[in-house]
């Protein structure tokens, strides 16, 4: 408890260099009796009641915390030993700095108009964040908040990736329908890769070679080759009883053993499970209302689902495919993110 | 750990400077990314009239707007400026040429230059007939001219044109979509006020088209007078006009909006006003919130200095189109560009969820219909269980087989 309370005064202070350094003790030092890195609780994001949920799938999906945010929380992610977790607030042009030891909101960093999704650098030194009102990808420094590098891009740019060797950003633009290929050191744009309408999301195959991206109103995942910056084909997907026009594709997750990758897909309400060799479409599971994100549980067994205009998070049995349950949640759910192993 | 985040944190002020220095450079690389060779130039035409009554700022007594305040320009601005990166990716240069004409004359005689110099693409802001007129002196000239502002049916039905396409929803769409609306919460017994102008019959007759078709019933089309003599009471007192008939919810056709204004909250019978006050169907309006559209509304409104109205919807996604095409087609010719624009495979985002084409029998650009009260899209048709044999969104305007429409 002792501990805990120095971290605290810490936190209050403006310094996350000393902060990410004192939680790292902390955590070690037991700081929060009920959880440490690695609980498998779930945070989700709210885009309208302004929270994050933490939920644990343990204790039947108890409420563990609500943690009020800044406006409209979309994006989050953790840092390395998930002490910290960030969440981008589209409507206070923030990102939210959030100790995970005792669910506040500790720190803000100021980013360009609406951020929506980023990723941290692998050193976790570095925050590269779309902004999707003014166009905008920001490389912003985390220690300092400088924003190092403002690259411009298409408009409304969403998903951002870092390659694993951390010398490659790709961010989506949503209108200019194409993936922009940013070398983060240099802030500058490479190249662009024209891609499905309204391109979103990304993944990468565990080899490194495919980079997936997720076309919402096509309908499809554009595969990029990632040595060549070429489009080598798409999938299209078409769950029974749905129509082309009604299949918008979103949220991109690799399982845990890289072979399958998970789709939702948006208006059409369905889960796709997809084989990353064959780039077959295996099966579809219904979830609820325009599902966009979706993440696995720490022991990849379940998959949750954010179901954003139904309120709730689908869980889904891995080994079955099958719908088990429906959490209902805050108003209009956008990420999930689980506290897995480290 | 401490040593090696100061060096960090050296390195990165050092990155900031670099970056303060530099900030061309931030451009630079796109540019770099393009080949050397010039750009080529796909350039877009534009047209209107100086003085359209339809912008009118000044129409309602003490000077209140009842219109769209502003032209529908900044809206296909931004629709260049959301294909910067796009034309920087394929090296092409889109730009808008506008023309202000004080008369039909200098407009067809502006676009017949648009022709001469390469133009083959130009967004019209017109009225009706003068669209219909520009339309036909064109007729033959390698153009195709894109109505943003006529909703007029008998432009997509018996004058329809090939040259032309709408952007801009028909009339009739916008009726269809308020009509799914009142089936949708079956408030299927409507009774009609209608203005004296030749646009209002022009609606009352797509209304009752519509609620045939959409299985409404009219229980009674009432013409109304903007008047305060008290010898027309029974037609401008709106208590009394309202009065005697059993319906579920008022219709008001008045392309004028001055009288429509003040029907709410005065009906003789406690009933939800639609049509042109109340519930009103728009392509768009700035509280759309989903599909990105706020960032939409955000980027009009650094533009124009205002919100975003339905016709500003149309001369962006006319844009928009126009650069699509170019993209897809890989081509700024007229005729591959021409042909993606009218085929099945647009696929046009306007931030309002479904797809956007070209309907292939009218040259109507199916779209989605918000129904919008002052600051609240209340539903976006086509609503749930309208179904279409193709495509839902062909629940809303005249579909093929009912088409009289022969290019």
């Amino acid at each position: 408890m002792g501990v805990q309370m120095t971290f605290r005064k810490l936190t209050r202070r403006e310094s996350l260099a000393l902060m990410a350094a004192a939680s790292g003790a902390a955590a070690l030092g037991g700081v929060a009796p009920a959880r440490a890195a690695g609980s498998g609780y779930l945070f989700i994001s709210h885009e309208n009641s302004d929270n994050l949920l933490v939920l644990d799938p343990s204790r039947d999906f108890a409420r563990v915390a609500d943690i009020a945010t800044s406006r409209r929380p979309r994006d989050i992610h953790f840092n390395n030993d998930h002490s910290l977790l960030y969440a981008a607030c589209g409507d206070d042009d923030v990102i939210d700095v959030i100790d995970v030891a005792t669910y506040t909101v500790v720190d803000h960093i100021p980013t360009g108009r609406s951020p929506e999704a980023f990723v941290l650098n692998h050193e976790n030194t570095t925050i590269y964040v779309s902004n999707e009102e003014n166009s905008t990808l920001q490389v912003i420094d985390l220690a300092t908040k400088l924003i190092l590098h403002e690259v411009p891009v298409g408009a409304e740019p969403e998903g951002v990736l870092l390659s694993p060797d951390g010398r490659t950003l790709y961010v989506t633009s949503e209108v200019a329908d194409m993936v922009h290929v940013i070398d983060p050191e240099l802030g500058v744009v490479t190249q662009n890769i024209i891609v499905g309408t309204r391109p979103r999301r990304f993944s990468l195959t565990p080899d490194g070679r495919e980079l997936w991206v997720s076309d919402e109103l096509s309908g499809t995942v554009t595969i990029i080759d990632v040595a060549t910056n070429m489009v080598l084909t798409d999938i299209t997907f078409l769950p029974p009883g749905f129509r082309p026009v009604d299949v918008t594709p979103v949220g991109l997750t690799l399982s845990a053993d890289g072979t399958k990758t998970y789709v939702t897909l948006g208006r059409a309400n369905h889960l796709a499970f997809v084989d990353v060799a064959t780039k077959e479409v295996e099966s579809y599971t219904l979830v609820g209302a325009r599902p966009w994100n979706v993440c696995r549980s720490a022991d990849d067994r379940y998959l949750y689902v954010t179901n954003g205009l139904s309120d709730e998070i689908s869980v889904i049995e891995v080994s079955s495919r099958r719908n088990v349950l429906s959490i209902p949640v805050g108003r209009v759910p956008y990420a999930v993110l689980v506290d897995g192993s480290l | 750990m401490a040593a090696s985040s100061a060096i960090a944190r050296a390195a990165a002020a050092v990155l900031a400077l670099v970056c303060t220095l530099a900030p061309a450079g931030a451009q630079a690389p796109a540019a770099g990314a393009a080949p050397a060779t010039p750009p080529v130039e796909f350039r877009i035409g534009y047209v209107e009239l100086a003085d359209d009554p339809r912008y009118d700022e000044d129409y309602a007594y003490n000077l209140i707007p009842v219109r769209p305040i502003g032209r529908p320009y900044p809206g296909a601005e931004m629709g260049i400026g959301d294909a910067l990166q796009i034309g920087q990716t394929i090296n092409t240069n889109f730009s808008l040429v506008r023309s202000t004409g004080t008369s039909l004359d200098e407009v067809v005689a502006a676009v017949t230059g648009f022709v001469a110099e390469g133009i083959h693409f130009v967004l019209a802001d017109l009225p009706a007939a003068d669209l219909l007129a520009l339309s036909d002196r064109v007729t033959g000239m390698p153009v195709t001219i894109l109505n943003i502002s006529a909703p007029e049916d008998y432009l997509r039905g018996e004058s329809c044109r090939f040259n032309v396409v709408h952007v801009i929803p028909s009339s009739r769409m916008l009726i269809d979509a308020t009509m799914q609306f009142l089936v949708f919460h079956r408030w299927r017994n409507v009774l009609v006020l209608q203005g004296p102008l030749p646009a209002d019959q022009l609606t009352v007759d797509s209304v009752r088209q519509s609620a045939a078709f959409f299985g409404a019933r009219i229980v009674d089309v009432r013409p109304y007078v903007l008047s305060a003599n008290p010898r027309d009471r029974d037609q401008n007192n709106v208590a009394l006009l309202t009065g005697g008939a059993n319906y579920d919810v008022v219709y008001v056709a008045d392309a004028d909006g001055d009288y429509a204004r003040y029907v709410a909250y005065e009906t003789n019978d406690p009933r939800p006003v639609v049509g042109a006050a109340g519930l009103t169907a728009l392509a768009w309006h700035w509280s759309w919130e989903r599909q990105g559209a706020p960032q939409v509304n955000a980027r009009f409104e650094a533009v124009a200095g205002r919100r975003m109205a339905d016709v500003d919807f149309a001369a962006w996604a006319a844009v928009r189109g126009l650069t699509q095409s170019v993209l897809r087609s890989r081509s700024t010719e007229y005729q591959p560009v021409l042909d993606y624009l009218l085929g099945e495979r647009l696929n046009l985002d306007g931030s309002k969820g479904y797809p956007m084409s070209v309907r292939p029998w009218d040259h109507q650009l199916r779209q989605p219909i918000l129904l919008a009260t002052a600051n609240a899209v209340m539903q976006l048709a086509p609503i749930e269980g309208f179904l279409h044999q193709f495509n839902d969104l062909d629940t809303l305007g005249v579909d093929e087989p009912q088409s009289v429409c022969r290019f």
